[in-house]
Parts: C-alpha cells; structure tokens; sequence
C-alpha cells in the first residue's frame, strides 16, 4: 500500500545542500508492521513527515493506496490525513484544552461524521485502550502512558490506512512502553497496517519487519 | 459551523481576562456610537416635537430691499383684506434694559399689533393684551410674560406697575403665559420678554422705523394658499425681485434643524466609527497573539485532518465571536445608560431610548470588523505548514 520510488528530500543549509532523504526506496504491505531506526538526524522523521503527507518531497514518486501524492495541493493533503492516517507521537501532541474524549473526537469532526456516530466511536476507540474511566479528563491530569493511549485512540478513531508513530514510546518509562507497545501489537493483530519510527533497537525489534536509516539512506535489516 | 462556534467560544472562555480586554475596545466603541447618537437624536426629537407643536399655521416675512416702498402699518391692513391671508402683525425686535424699583435686567422687546396675540397663539394669565388705540395713540403699555414679572418685578399679581424699559416708562397691562413650546421657549428656556405697540417700539428704538421689515402671517384657510397670495403681493409691491424678501415657515425650520442634527450625528457617529476601528485593530493584536501561541495546536489539528479552510474558520470566527460578544455587552450597557441620563435629566422632559437603527448599525459594524481584522490572524494560521507548527516551541 505505501510505494517509496527514489524519493529525496533536500534542505538547504547556508550555501550547501543537505540530503535528509537521498533517493530512498520503500514498499510497504497492507497489514505490515514495520519499524523504522536509525539514530537522530538520520532522516528518519523526515520519512514519516513525507509517508504521513504532513510534507511532500523534493523528487521521486510516493504513491499511497496506489494514489500519487506529490501533485496534491494542501487542501487534498488535509483530505488524505484524515481519511487515510493516524499520528502517534513522541509528544503525545494532544490539544490540552480539551478533555481526552475531546480530543479523540476531534479527527471525527474534521471529517464530517454526525453527532452520535461520534460517541460510538469515541466510546469504542477508547475502549480499545482501556481509558473509559478518563474519556472526562484533561491530558494535564493524566499520565504520560494515559496520555499517549489518548493519542493512539485518537489515531484509531477514524480506522486509517495506516497508522504512524513517531518515537511514541520516545518518552515514557520502560513499563508505560512495554504497555503502548503492547497495544501497537494488538493494533496489528487486527490486521492494521503500522508503521513505528524509534531509535531504539529493542522497540524496532517487536515489529514483524525493520528498516534501518543512516544518513537519509534505508536498509533493510534480516530481509 | 456550529463546531467552530463551539470552539470559538471554549477558547474565548478559556482566557477570560484577556478577552474582556481585547472586547473592551469594542465595548468603548459602540457605547461611545450608540449613546452620542441616541442622545442627538433624542434631543432632536423632543426640540423638533416643540417646533411640529406650534403647528405650521403661520408665515414669517423678513424685508430686506425695500424698494422705495416700504411695508407700513397701513400696507399691512390693506393685505389683511386679501384672499387667503388671515391676520398680519408687524414683529419689530430689540433687546432693551427693563428695570423695576431696584432690579434691573436683560429683556426682549417685541413692538407689534393685536393680531400678533392670535397668530402666535399666546395665552393671557391677567389683564388684556395690545389693543388699536395702543398702536394709534403709541401709549407705554406692556404686556409682559411670566418669567419677566417673577424675575423683575418679583410677584406675577403686577398689573399697573410701572417698568422701565431703557429709560422709557411702561404700565403693565397684562401678563402672559409662558409658553413652554414657544420657539423661544426651545431656545431660550425662561427669556424675559415684553410686547409693547409698533409705534411705541418705533419711539424707543431707532432701529425701528415705520418702515415694516419683520411681520408674521397666518392662513385663512391653508398655508400654501397664503404663501401664493403673500409672495404675489410682495413681487408686486418690490419689482418682482424676488431677493428682496424671504417668507419662511416652520417646515423650513424643522428642515433646518434636521439638517443641523443629521449633520452632527453624522459627525459624532465617525468619530465613534473611529473608536470602533481602533478596537477592532486591539482583536486583531491578540488574534496574532493568539495564533502564535496556539501555533503547536495549529499543527496537531492539521496533522489530524483539518483542512487550511477549518483553520481559517476557526480563527475566524474567534474574532467574529469575540467582535460580537464585545458589541453586545456595548449595546447592553449603552442601554444601561441611556436609561441613567434619562432618569437623570427627566426634569428637562427630554427621553433618550436606544435608536434600533443605530444598535443595527453597530453590529453590522461590529460583525465586518471582527471578518476584516480577524482575516489576517486567521489566514496566517491557516497557511502555517504542519511540519513547522508541530515542532514549534518543542
């Protein structure tokens, strides 16, 4: 479902370039699970900047579900975000005004859906990370762990494509991670397609397929 | 829609003190335009009711080109027989120094005929008022009102006293009314004044001569056919030029003040404009503010799908919401106080209500500032990239 055909992104820096992405080459399945590493200026936020339509590449083809992404304009991006993508990450990244069913409902308001097909499935995506009891809490009065399940029932809610992490365990203790990772392996059990960026070797090592990252060039690792 | 109302209002809530100072701009704004333009317009109301209660029954004729011809006593007799004009009066007019024992004070000398009790319909409290024999025999008599005799000769029971009137001495022979609805009344409140006869006027002042050059008219039947019969008799008598007189009737007045006051609430209302626009520039300040601070948030709602219109519309209806509600309270608390200053100022029998129109204008106001103003901040959020907004600040 995701088609990466030599795809580069190139930032300028002073006079010279620096290539976040050189000419990168990814194919991802449907129902994949699959982690990205590489160690911090690698390229490897860039990737899922671009996989998530959050950026568009310099050069290079990115077809998702078979559409071309780079001719789209902002708006048709926005479009293909909320349908097609849901966003984990390392910051939790939840609107601290609104209480945590709020924010797990707001993908739905931006995507059209009526009021009480909302509630179900808000009801049911948290549900699914076990935060029933907190749907009227602000994320300032939960956890950090609760608060990344926030987020993961906020990337679920609209059944995306493809779900995306961004170092989502980047800050939570060891048994908060073992728990989001937990529900990430959960998440794949039932068949969604997922995407984890991490430097973290161990974490990498619980999806089904690893990618390494170096300097804006990907490798595979054990293929 | 209404989401982004809802939104809106969450986030306006959420910063209670800042938003009150941001509306209060708005606040200042509309109160200044709402209270000078009803105060205007209510005392327009209540001097123009004055000016609609003296009815429009009479015609005033100012001479100024005489021609050789000049309006005498008798010319006015005369036109007095002709068809479709009722009475006439002469109404000569100085202002003369009236003492009594040891007042002394400013007082307004109307010299004139008998008709002039009927056509400016006066009303006699005691005595009688300028008789014929007066006029023709120039006796010093006076006919005085009730604010002279209260503030000159100090008690209203004063037929037969004597005043003097720049030296000359005048019996009272009657006591007038004080018209609250005189036009003097409107502009003047509590003028001494004294009707003595044209001729005695013409012995007393040398401005004043048996040539007529100030004289009221009234209608036989209707005004219209008065002012034909009245202009045609002046055309006749002054060569047909027809800058030699005016005739003036209280229509023309009332267009005139009208004038006057539309002009002034014209004036006060573009300078309430003005503060208005100043508040609508304090919202667009914090809606950067805003925007800037709220960039991260920005960029999570793009990441989730929404689109640079839902962000536009946000915004936007931030300061719409933040325009209105600011105008509301304006219009509330103008009302407020427009309630006071007529509690206050009752005795003057002037009442000030909110003008709808005006409160219509300030909110169609309001509503295009809080668009205009907000447009800016809002389109600036809108075209922020995800990318860069998500990682703003951390």
């Amino acid at each position: 479902m995701i088609d990466l055909k030599n795809v580069s992104r190139v930032y300028q820096v002073g006079s010279g370039k620096v290539y976040a992405l050189n000419k990168v080459t990814l194919h991802i399945d449907e129902g994949e699970f699959v982690s990205v590493i590489g160690p911090s200026g690698s390229g490897k936020s860039t990737l899922m900047n671009i996989i998530g339509c959050l950026d568009i590449a310099d050069s290079g083809i990115y077809l998702l579900d078979g559409i071309p992404i780079e001719d789209y304009s902002e708006s048709e991006l926005a479009k293909i975000r909320k349908r097609k993508i849901g966003f984990v990450f390392q910051s939790f990244n939840l609107i601290n005004k609104l209480t945590a069913m709020e924010n797990v409902e707001l993908p739905l308001i931006y995507q059209g859906v009526g009021k009480s097909e909302r509630k179900t499935h808000v009801a049911e995506a948290l549900e699914r990370v076990n935060l029933t009891k907190w749907a009227d809490h602000l994320p300032t009065e939960l956890s950090g762990g609760q608060q990344q399940r926030v987020a993961i029932a906020r990337a679920i809610v609209t059944r995306p494509s493809l779900i995306l992490g961004d170092e989502p365990t980047g800050n939570l203790d060891s048994k908060t991670t073992d728990e989001i990772m937990g529900i990430f392996r959960e998440l794949h059990d039932q068949g969604n397609t997922i995407i984890l960026i991490t430097h973290d070797r161990e974490i990498a090592e619980q999806a089904s397929r690893i990618v390494n990252i170096r300097d804006g060039k990907l490798s595979e690792v054990g293929a | 829609m209404i989401q982004s109302l809802k939104m809106a209002l969450k986030s306006i809530a959420g910063n209670k003190f800042r938003s009150f100072l941001t509306m209060l701009g708005i606040i200042i704004g509309v109160m200044a335009l709402v209270i000078l333009v009803s105060l205007v317009s209510g005392a327009t109301g209540s001097v123009t009711d004055s000016i609609a209660g003296l009815g429009s029954n009479l015609l005033t004729v100012t001479v100024s080109d005489d021609k050789g011809a000049p309006v005498t006593l008798h010319t006015l007799n005369e036109w007095m027989e002709e068809d479709g004009i009722g009475l006439i009066a002469p109404s000569g007019e100085i202002s003369a120094t009236a003492r009594y024992e040891g007042n002394s004070d400013t007082v307004t000398v109307y010299g004139t005929t008998p008709a002039y009790e009927t056509i400016n319909g006066l009303s006699l409290l005691l005595g009688r008022f300028i008789k014929s024999s007066d006029v023709d025999n120039h006796t010093n008599v006076a006919v005085i009102n009730e604010t002279a005799a209260t503030e000159l000769i100090g008690y209203t029971d004063c037929l037969g006293e004597e005043v003097s009137i720049d030296g000359v001495k005048y019996t009272v022979v009657g006591l007038l009314e004080d018209d609250e609805d005189s036009l003097t009344a409107v502009f003047g409140r509590g003028s001494i004044v004294a009707y003595i006869p044209y001729t005695s006027l013409m012995r007393l002042s040398s401005e004043t001569s048996s040539a007529i050059t100030s004289f009221s008219v009234s209608a036989e039947t209707d005004m219209a056919t008065a002012e034909t019969a009245m202009t045609s008799l002046l055309m006749e008598r002054f060569d047909q030029d027809d800058d030699a007189f005016t005739i003036s009737t209280r229509d023309e007045l009332e267009d005139a003040m009208s004038s006057v006051t539309s002009n002034l609430t014209i004036l006060l209302g573009s300078i309430a404009g003005i503060s208005l626009v100043v508040g609508g520039i304090g919202i667009m300040n914090i809606m950067l503010v805003t925007v800037t601070e709220r960039t991260r948030e920005i960029g999570i709602r793009k990441a989730i799908g929404a689109s640079r219109r839902v962000i536009l519309q946000q915004f936007l209806m931030e300061s719409v919401v933040l325009s209105m509600l600011g105008c509301l309270i304006g219009v509330f608390l103008s009302w407020a106080m427009l309630r006071i200053i007529s509690v206050v100022v009752s005795s003057l029998s002037m009442s000030f209500s909110l003008e709808w129109n005006v409160v219509l204008i300030a909110v169609g106001f309001c509503f295009v500032i809080g668009i205009v103003f907000g447009l800016y901040p809002a389109n600036k959020a809108a075209k922020m990239a995800p990318i860069d907004a998500l990682h703003y600040g951390g």
